[in-house]
């Protein structure tokens, strides 16, 4: 930011008839203001932390979570979720969740991701 | 149960882990706050006791009450090896910390994924799911060995902070840092990334009751002047409060890191204390974690705890839910064991000692405070109404508002400038598509679930949050570097009778020693390094000096490593006294009264220790039914020798405090002899007592005892009823 002297005085002028449960009120309405975009941004948005601890607590380890959100990434699917990903990849085999999420962890299976969503991945 | 005799079972600790699941969840607060009876005081800002603890020092004229404040108190353990760090932690709650905070190891926040099993750290601790688990553990024996719960608290930031989240919460993690604000600022992490995972961490934080604790006070630590960010700090809080409000956290469960800006010789209450007050009226709804300035240490320790002693006295004019504290000698290395206790106890010491104190003094509503406060406020205000105005937070950031040296308006150009696209984790964030989907509990965003579920977890038969039996647990995976390995080095210090000094890991055998030498200071430092040297120390550094005058002395503190082991089974370690039962001396009195002058002999007006060894209130020896004839402070021996005659007493109990030129010793010498000269030696007990007196001193300088720092009544009284029994069968004898 480009220097600039304390302009205090000048720029208060809009406050200065504030009463203090007002200016509380306003400071609280700015913050609100301004942080309304990046919650609606984490709404709608992803990472792959974020899909890593939804492999956490599907029951994988760190590692394996590590491993299946890089492949999940690799087809440019972390938009659909990779817990998605594992879960869909389970139903459509039948098997348990865990052994889904291992098969992935271990190469396995990668050519059948695509197919588990309509039209593949759309953030590709 | 521990044994409070017994050391902390490392091995037993770590035994077992993978099927270790904590006792609880979520955060505590001291209990019974408010008004509480410890001994002969009310306190009216105090809490529930503990059921074991080490009392202030004083606490031995005061019945050796250990009052608990209302606030939790905080210290920060991380010296790289948890195993150490854990019996630290049992240390500092023995001194009243219920809140452990555990500082990460460098560069663990730009670590993308958790860290397994028990690496060393540097400056801190690689946070890992075993090094949680054993940690909280061993929390979970000590919080029942004092009698009141610990919060083990650490860090939910970096690139892998919903990671984090998720293995806290299973953990049973009590409380967090968690800021984006922090990560993008100081971590250089890109700031969609920070945000976006963020919230996710948030949402997983407020299920597991976790308390936040904000990043703000980075600010203070960074800015060049840190009393000029004050109206920014407010903001930076309030993004994180609103942030953490709109994502699902309760306000109850959102704390503000503030800290005290300034320190002499600022006129740091001027300022620090508008900023307070408005801190506490802008976010009453929001607990107040009050830490003290780190900014301004140096070397130090005496300086850095006024300090610290400063920030409570606005801890307790103003609120603090939560009092964190510094270790007095952060200034020049990581923490000591001792120095956290130091922390702890100042904390406890002060807070205790100003309680009460708003009931006898008052803020005032206007004037110089109210004025400041006030304009505090506005400054935030304009603060926020220009990142609006710019487009927003990520624009303001690009534009480098945060960190500015200048006080908000004014701006000085130096402001931490992050662009959007940059930092670690740029171009990581993806949208999530219409069907995106996460079979998980307490997943925060978007989540294309499928209608008519209890829960999203029942699409897989649970998570980890509702069966923490699914959680995988990782022992390790560097077969050098970890725990086993580094318990395998101390092991013949651990278990032996061997022992060495250590102030941070078993064995470093480290000792520090206080200089004074009569010259200027860089004369000073040299010899003291040599001194150090012959002393037989290795590795000797100077960790703090001080001019008492630049020729006539210089105050120099050196550490360095003893390099060998003291075997304690070859120490002669003297024996307690025996003390007899109550019952046995009161009727020994019964059977044959007994008559006692005392006195604070010499040039000496102590009079605390004596009085508590003679008055009934605290125990001495007239409770056992001992006529005592006190004769006061600065008694000359004479004085005594002759009262002891003309009352006809069993014995003399002389107090001597003043060491100086050994007067003590001069002291009891005299009274020896002249009691030799005056016929009565041989019928009259002679006791000595002060800090500085042992029983072989006393001995050796004619009494027939001597007692030292520690005594009781009850000791004095047994030694007189055993030594008149002595007497009497000598007289029967002959």
């Amino acid at each position: 930011m480009a220097k600039r002297p304390d302009d205090f005085e000048v720029r208060r002028q809009h406050l200065r008839n504030l009463t203090d449960e007002e200016l509380e009120k306003r400071f609280w309405q700015l913050a609100e203001e301004i942080v309304k975009p990046l919650v609606e941004l984490a709404y709608t948005h992803t990472s792959p932390a974020v899909e890593r601890s939804v492999l956490l607590r599907m029951g994988f380890s760190s590692i394996e979570a590590k491993a299946i959100v890089e492949g999940v990434m690799k087809l440019g699917l972390l938009g659909k979720g990779a817990g998605n990903v594992v879960y869909r990849l389970a139903k459509k085999k039948n098997i348990p969740i865990r052994e889904a999420g291992l098969l992935l962890v271990e190469g396995k299976c990668w050519e059948e991701v695509p197919g588990l969503f309509e039209g593949g991945a759309s953030n590709a | 149960m521990l044994d409070k005799n017994k050391k902390l079972d490392i091995e037993e600790i770590l035994k077992d882990l993978e099927n270790y699941r904590p006792k609880r969840r979520g955060w505590h607060w001291r209990e019974d706050r408010g008004k509480q009876i410890y001994g002969e005081f009310e306190y009216h800002q105090a809490s529930k006791p503990l059921k074991q603890s080490i009392p202030l020092p004083a606490a031995r004229s005061f019945g050796n009450i250990d009052p608990q404040p209302d606030c939790i108190i905080t210290t920060e353990i991380a010296s790289g090896r948890f195993e150490d760090d854990i019996r630290r932690m049992r240390m500092a709650a023995w001194h009243g910390a219920d809140h452990i905070m555990v500082i990460r190891t460098a560069g663990q926040s730009h670590f993308d994924g958790l860290i397994e099993g028990t690496p060393e750290g540097v400056g801190g601790v690689p946070i890992s799911r075993k090094q949680v688990r054993a940690t909280r553990k061993a929390l979970d024996l000590i919080e029942e060995e004092v009698g009141r719960p610990i919060n083990f608290h650490s860090y939910v930031s970096g690139v892998a902070g919903p990671d984090i989240a998720v293995m806290f919460a299973e953990e049973g993690v009590n409380g967090a840092h968690q800021d984006p604000q922090y990560n993008v600022l100081y971590r250089n992490i890109n700031m969609v990334r920070s945000f976006v995972d963020a919230a996710v961490a948030k949402k997983i934080m407020a299920w597991a009751g976790m308390l936040q604790i904000d990043g703000a006070h980075n600010a203070n630590a960074t800015a060049m002047k840190a009393w000029k960010v004050m109206p920014e700090l407010m903001v930076q809080h309030a993004i994180n409060c609103a942030f953490s409000k709109a994502v699902g956290m309760k306000p109850e469960n959102i704390a503000l890191s503030t800290v005290p800006p300034t320190a002499p010789p600022a006129p740091c209450l001027r300022i620090d204390l508008p900023y307070a007050v408005a801190l506490r009226q802008l976010f009453k709804d929001y607990k107040m974690r009050a830490q003290m300035n780190t900014k301004y240490m140096e070397s130090d320790t005496r300086e850095a705890t006024v300090t610290h002693v400063l920030n409570l006295l606005i801890s307790r004019l103003t609120s603090a839910d939560i009092q964190s504290t510094i270790t007095p000698d952060e200034g020049r290395n990581v923490p000591w064991h001792y120095y956290n206790i130091q922390a702890i106890d100042t904390a406890k010491q002060a807070l205790v000692g100003m309680d009460g104190l708003l009931e006898m003094v008052e803020l005032k509503k206007d004037g110089y405070l109210a004025e400041k406060v006030r304009e505090l406020k506005e400054r935030a205000v304009l603060f926020m109404e220009e990142i609006l105005e710019v487009g927003g937070y990520f624009k303001a950031v690009e534009m480098g508002f945060f960190v500015d040296s200048g006080m908000y308006p004014e701006r000085n150009g130096d402001g931490i400038v992050r662009h959007i696209d940059g930092g670690i984790g740029a171009g990581t964030v993806v949208e999530r598509d219409k069907d995106y989907m996460a079979p998980v509990c307490e997943h925060f965003g978007y989540n294309n679930l499928p209608e008519g579920l209890e829960k999203p977890c029942d699409l897989i038969d649970g998570c980890t949050f509702h069966k923490p039996e699914k959680i995988v647990f990782i022992d390790e995976l560097d077969e050098n570097d970890n725990v086993y390995k580094r318990l395998k080095e101390t092991e013949h210090l651990r278990k032996s009778t061997q022992i060495k000094p250590e102030v941070e890991w078993t064995g470093d055998g480290i000792v520090a020693t206080t200089i004074f030498l009569p010259c200027d200071e860089d004369t000073a430092e040299a010899a003291a390094l040599e001194i150090g040297k012959k002393m037989g120390l290795e590795d000797v550094v100077v960790i703090h000096k001080l001019s008492a005058h630049p020729s006539e002395g210089t105050v120099v503190e050196i550490k360095g490593r003893v390099p060998f082991t003291i075997d304690i089974s070859k120490l002669s370690i003297p024996k307690k006294p025996e003390v007899l039962d109550d019952d046995i001396i009161r009727k020994d009195i019964e059977r044959k009264p007994m008559k006692v002058v005392a006195a604070t002999v010499g040039e000496d007006e102590h009079s605390v220790g004596l009085r508590e060894v003679i008055d009934i209130k605290h125990g001495g020896i007239e409770k056992y039914g001992i006529e005592v004839h006190y004769l006061g402070t600065s008694c000359p021996v004479e004085k005594l020798v002759d009262a002891a005659i003309e009352l006809n007493a069993d014995a003399i109990l002389a107090s001597t405090i003043i060491t100086h030129n050994d007067v003590h010793i001069k002291n009891m010498k005299k009274l020896h002899e002249l009691c030799i000269e005056k016929g009565i030696r041989d019928r009259i007990i002679l006791a000595a007592g002060g800090t500085q007196i042992t029983d072989e001193i006393a001995k050796e300088a004619g009494m027939d005892a001597g007692f030292g720092r520690g005594t009781k009544g009850v000791h004095v009284a047994s030694f007189l009823v055993k030594k008149r029994w002595e007497m009497e069968k000598d007289i029967n004898e002959n």
